[in-house]
């Protein structure tokens, strides 16, 4: 792997977890000017699915979210504006095959910078029957330094084995 | 019964621990959670009520969706 990405933090959960919370990121402001958030989840959560949260330095406001999603037989797409949060699109939650987590990746390019934030993410189901794929544009409006981000699910805590990476990811 | 707990990864010392929600954050929780939903159920009847109103004027119209996407390109 590149020298110019580099994990910073990671954990595997080994109970259930309301929140799981990355701080501390303003310390890294000068070595990193990107991060990217690589996650594997599941909610204890019932219904169809669950959606992941994101929050930036605790902020619950001026948040948006595009997304795009299909399952096994149709696309459609999702718009969430003005909201509380970030929304990662459809994830695992009890409903789906056990012991089956979703994939997601959250990259947030000049994290430290005075302009809005913007973001991609990236999120797979994974399950026998039907699964979910989106690809989203976050936005918050914001001009603050990103300093802490809060991952937590819509409607239930994360399960054992859930697990959570932070790189960062260098301009040269 | 104990509330819920979250993680907090402190990335500058590299410490993780595991706090107790207090009552203040579950409440919080609750909020978050039934906000998101709600903002949700609203994005959700407002794509519903577009995907109707664009249905209706296809049929006034009487044209079908690929006709008019025709017209348009």
């Amino acid at each position: 792997m590149a020298t110019t990405y580099k994990i910073i933090d990671k954990s595997i959960l080994t109970g259930t977890q309301a929140n799981v919370e990355f701080t501390g990121l303003g310390s890294y402001s000068s070595d990193y000017t990107d991060l990217k958030l690589v996650i594997s989840v599941r909610t204890a959560a019932s219904g169809s699915y669950d959606y992941g949260l994101i929050t930036f330095n605790n902020n619950t406001s001026s948040y948006s979210t595009k997304l795009l999603y299909g399952d096994n037989s149709a696309a459609a797409s999702f718009n969430w504006g003005s909201s509380a949060q970030l929304s990662t699109g459809m994830i695992n939650n009890s409903s789906q095959t056990s012991n089956t987590f979703s994939n997601v990746e959250i990259y947030i390019p000049n994290y430290s910078s005075s302009n809005n934030k913007s973001c991609s993410i990236d999120t797979v189901q994974e399950n026998n029957e039907t699964a979910y794929r989106a690809m989203a544009a976050g936005l918050w409006q914001n001009t603050s330094a990103i300093t802490s981000i809060k991952l937590a699910g819509e409607s239930g805590s994360w399960v054992s084995g859930s697990s959570f990476y932070l790189y960062g990811i260098k301009n040269s | 019964m104990p509330n819920p707990t979250k993680l907090i990864i402190n990335c500058e010392t590299k410490e993780q621990i595991e706090v107790e929600l207090t009552d203040e954050e579950v409440a919080q929780l609750e909020a978050d959670r039934a906000k998101a939903e709600a903002d949700k159920a609203k994005a959700d009847a407002d794509a519903a009520a577009k995907a109707e109103a664009k249905a209706e004027l296809l049929a006034r119209l009487g044209i079908t969706a690929e006709e008019a996407a025709l017209l348009l390109a």
